[in-house]
């Protein structure tokens, strides 16, 4: 199982009139060939924006820096724009959130996706169309060679995000980056397409970037969790080792806030954490989630926390010790 | 137990909306300038009875076709030089101004008028009303002003007030369209269901939301129907069937110049120039206040 | 599609009959057309026998009627000027103002769309800054006045051009500049605000995520979307133009429609001033309705239903 990318000390900047908006502090985590690795978090705590770092598609504006952002052994902080556009489509693949916007109006499907292949690859035409049917059958339309000559206008949006998701491996690229791919699907359809993206992941032998802020969605198809939070992770596990026993306030308070089968009981309250993200603005220093915390201590304020491996594969930042955080679980949250 | 959280993280302070829109108002380059150019020529045009240096009328034939203070032969008595009939320029500029924006304000009010009635009620009661009006808005739309005018003046015979009423009855239409659009918005804008629902009485809305929303896009296009109606009289000037002589009008002076032109060519570049300005400088207020007052358009 | 197209139709249909009707009656009501017919030293018996002759004593509708029938089976009436039929010489001089206006609009799109396009690239910058304060310069200066400028400039100062006439391609340069320059403001503004709009729209970074070259993103993708209002425009502009060569054909004495309509006017020629303000109005009736469909036709979400 080979590293597919690794991402340490990620660092996106938006200059605003009111100062400088830190959006992503300090982000890594890396991903394998075959694993899906997912981000979670709130709106507005980064996640999107650190999977538009790796591709390079930041806003204008954006300034990235960080330490160490590698591609199957390949440098991507100093890769130019014209080697990343080689790179984007064909060796990692984006999936947006907005299906019913996410295709141009004004070209068939068959041509969109066959400009996708056409681009990185010597082939015909026609071996472009063939492979667009082949991938269309694969993510569940029937009757392609007719949906090829559609305008998008003329799908649905859960069509519409299936044909995405088959634009998206028309390379067969190792990497794909799905950014809340079922958020603005009715919920009937959710579960197909992301049943679609792991049934899809295995067979190609894909790694996967799953970014999105529902938790029962990390359950089902994640392998690795990145919890952000304001722009930093503050925790990182194994799906298994982040929903028996979550050390982080927060990823404690996101369990709380969901019902358990089998363990919530009826008319039992659903927790909830108080208070709002604030808006990592300026200097900061000390724990960004800490007046929203049910543990604070003064030194929350002082010291700058960071980001702790406790075993391998398994950090989290807090300045409390795992046992400590152990003990603060309230019960009925291990799965 | 939720102990008080201790270190405050800093709140941003946003300014208020009196104070944003002043600073944007100040700091947008193209309102400002166009706001001095503006002030300093209806300065001049106001203040013409008293500083003009001659009077518009004066014919001096003895002095026809002195140059402007910027030749050689050019003298300070008449610094921007004399027309073939021995007139003051400077003079007849200062003056040229009044009739310019006489013209483009009134012109303005009376398409004002129409366009606003016409562009309510059809969005104010829409059906039958609205196909009516949006058919006059396509008619009128279809009809070319320039040739029109010309013939309706040639046929009535040109004058100050000739203009201003063929003019206003003529440029109506993006008043009554934008009144139309905006009056349509405003039945059912979110805020105004929103402060419905928080029980506001319907003329605490239209005062406190309606109409400040209207006001923004009409005083933008009533800026920009006064520039539009000077270069309409311009041009009918020029071609002799607007303001007659000897009225001072720029458009006129343009006219009769052009027969000197390729000898003294400051003869038609003078009132051209400024002509110009005063179009300019109305352009960029009225596209200044559309930027100050919705920058969120802007792109 | 095809319901839309035929709606639209009969509208314009309708659309011109009015404008040639509320011509009509502008034309007679604002003065004594027998009196400017029969020319201004005429005695008032002599104005009579005009009146007579022309049909002028009968009621205001019975007249527009008789004009319609007529003007249907395409006789205008007789020009008193020229004395011969009004459609025979305005048909002689159409083709020279249709290629003044297209010379004019092609040089609007080749300055206003690179323009617009360039200034969306890089917006706020020298560029940007530079489009819009041509564009800004270019609303303010009256058309006339430009095209003095332009004999001033580029007829007598370097003499590189003719400024009169309409007999070579040549004599087309300057006017075609004077007449098209107007229209660039609109047009730049429509195509940077419309590249702006689209650049920063969804399926725009879809393409760069899926690593297309630059040019095919700005070409393909970005500016097949946002040419879609500037095309509509462009053709309301062409009609703009027929209406508005007037003054420059007359400025630069291009023998044009324009140029016949102005001197008409001035001359009191009522068949030919109709005529040519009833062609104009249908121009613009027609482009419209025909921009409308360009609009239809170039989205296919309102063409492929």
């Amino acid at each position: 199982m080979s590293t597919l990318l690794e991402i340490q000390g990620l660092h996106v900047e938006i200059p605003l009139s009111a100062g400088i908006l830190k959006a992503v502090r300090n982000v890594s985590f890396s991903v394998v060939r075959g694993k899906t690795h997912a981000l979670v978090g709130e709106s507005g705590c980064g996640k999107s924006l650190t999977a538009l770092a790796v591709m390079n598609l930041l806003p204008q504006s954006a300034i990235r820096c960080c330490e160490r952002l590698s591609f199957d052994g390949q440098d991507l902080a100093s890769t130019n724009e014209r080697h990343m556009a080689d790179i984007r489509g064909n060796k990692i693949a984006m999936i947006f959130q907005e299906p019913m916007t996410s295709l141009n109006p004004c070209y068939t499907i068959g041509n969109q996706m066959q400009e996708a292949l056409l681009r990185h690859r010597r082939v015909t035409r026609k071996e472009a169309l063939d492979r667009a049917v082949f991938l269309l059958e694969k993510v569940g339309i029937t009757a392609a060679g007719s949906r090829l000559k559609q305008y998008p206008h003329q799908l649905s949006g859960g069509l519409r995000q299936r044909v995405m998701i088959a634009m998206g491996l028309m390379c067969g690229p190792p990497l794909i980056i799905a950014d809340e791919p079922t958020t603005a699907l009715d919920v009937t359809i959710q579960a197909q397409i992301l049943s679609l993206l792991k049934g899809l992941q295995q067979e190609f032998d894909m790694g996967m970037i799953l970014i999105t802020h529902d938790l029962g969605i990390v359950a089902r198809v994640a392998d690795r969790v990145s919890v952000m939070y304001c722009g930093q992770v503050v925790e990182t596990g194994d799906v298994t080792q982040i929903f028996e026993n979550p050390l982080h306030p927060y990823t404690q308070g996101l369990m709380d806030c969901i019902p358990i089968p089998g363990k919530t009981q009826r008319g039992e309250h659903l927790g909830s954490i108080p208070g709002i993200v604030p808006t990592p603005i300026g200097d900061m220093t000390g724990c960004t989630f800490r007046n929203r915390c049910p543990f604070v201590s003064k030194a929350c304020a002082e010291s700058n926390v960071t980001l702790q491996e406790i075993s391998a594969g398994r950090a989290y930042q807090c300045l409390l010790s795992p046992e400590v955080c152990a003990q603060n679980l309230r019960g009925g949250v291990a799965v | 137990m939720v102990e008080q959280a201790i270190g405050e993280i800093k709140e941003i302070e946003f300014p208020s909306p009196g104070q944003i829109l002043r600073q944007r108002t100040l700091s947008h380059k193209g309102f400002m300038i166009g706001a001095i150019v503006l002030i300093l020529i209806l300065a001049l045009a106001l203040l013409a009875p008293v500083i003009s240096p001659h009077d518009p009328y004066h014919q001096e034939l003895s002095k026809r076709m002195i140059n402007p203070i910027w030749h050689s032969d050019g003298t300070w008595e008449h610094p921007l030089g004399t027309d073939n009939l021995g007139r003051d320029y400077l003079s007849r500029l200062m003056y040229g101004a009044r009739i310019s924006l006489l013209i483009g304000v009134s012109a303005m009010v009376i398409s004002g008028i129409i366009g606003i009635f016409l562009g309510v009620i059809a969005g104010y009661f829409g059906g039958r009303v609205d196909m009516f009006v949006s058919f006059l808005i396509t008619t009128r739309l279809s009809m070319p002003v320039v040739l029109v005018a010309l013939a309706v003046v040639a046929l009535i015979g040109g004058s100050l007030n000739v203009i201003i009423w063929v003019l206003g009855l003529l440029i109506w239409d993006r008043f009554a369209v934008v009144m139309r659009s905006s009056t349509q918005q405003l039945r059912s804008i979110d805020y105004v269901n929103a402060a419905k629902a928080i029980g506001c009485s319907t003329t605490r809305i239209l005062i406190t939301e309606v109409i400040p929303n209207i006001l923004n896009s009409l005083i933008v296009i009533a800026t920009l129907e006064i520039a539009h109606a000077i270069l309409l009289e311009a041009a009918l000037s020029f071609l002799g069937m607007g303001v007659q002589p000897p009225l001072p009008s720029w458009g006129l002076m343009i006219c009769e110049g052009k027969e000197f032109m390729l000898f003294s060519p400051w003869i038609i570049t003078i009132p051209g120039v400024v002509l110009s300005l005063l179009i300019l400088s109305i352009n960029l207020m009225g596209d200044g206040i559309r930027d100050i007052t919705a920058p969120e358009g802007r792109s | 599609m095809f319901y839309y197209t035929l709606k639209r139709l009969s509208l314009a249909i309708v659309v011109a009959i009015t404008v040639s009707f509320v011509t009509f009656m502008l034309l007679r009501l604002s003065g004594d057309p027998a009196m400017a017919l029969a020319g201004e030293n005429a005695t008032p018996e002599e104005i009579e026998v005009v009146r007579h002759q022309y049909g002028l004593n009968r009621p205001i509708i019975i007249q527009y009627v008789n004009w319609a029938r007529r003007a249907l089976g395409g006789d205008f009436g007789v020009s008193p000027y020229f004395n011969q039929p009004v459609e025979k010489i305005i048909g002689g001089r159409l083709g020279i103002t249709m290629t003044l206006g297209g010379c004019a609009l092609a040089f609007a799109i080749c300055l206003a769309v690179p323009m617009g396009v360039l200034a969306a690239i890089r917006p706020n910058t020298w560029i940007d800054r530079v489009a819009l304060t041509i564009s800004v310069l270019g609303q303010a200066m009256p058309s006339f006045f430009f095209g003095l400028i332009l004999i001033i400039i580029f007829g007598v100062m370097l003499r590189w051009l003719p400024i009169s006439g309409s007999s070579t391609w040549r004599h087309f340069i300057l006017p075609a500049i004077a007449l098209g320059y107007y229209a660039t403001p609109a047009i730049m503004r429509l195509t940077r605000s419309g590249m702006l709009e689209v650049l920063a729209s969804d399926y725009i970074r879809t393409a760069r995520a899926k690593g297309l070259k630059a040019g095919v993103i700005l070409f393909k993708h970005a500016l097949r979307n946002a040419i879609i209002p500037v095309v509509s425009l462009l053709a309301v502009q062409f009609g703009f133009m027929l209406g508005g060569s007037l003054v420059i054909e007359t400025i630069f004495a291009i023998n044009g429609v324009g140029f016949l309509g102005y001197e008409s006017i001035s001359r009191n020629d009522l068949p030919m001033v109709q005529a040519i303000v009833l062609l104009v109005s249908m121009f613009y009736v027609t482009l419209t309705f025909f921009s409308d469909l360009l609009n239809a036709f170039l989205d296919p979400r309102i063409r492929v239903t």
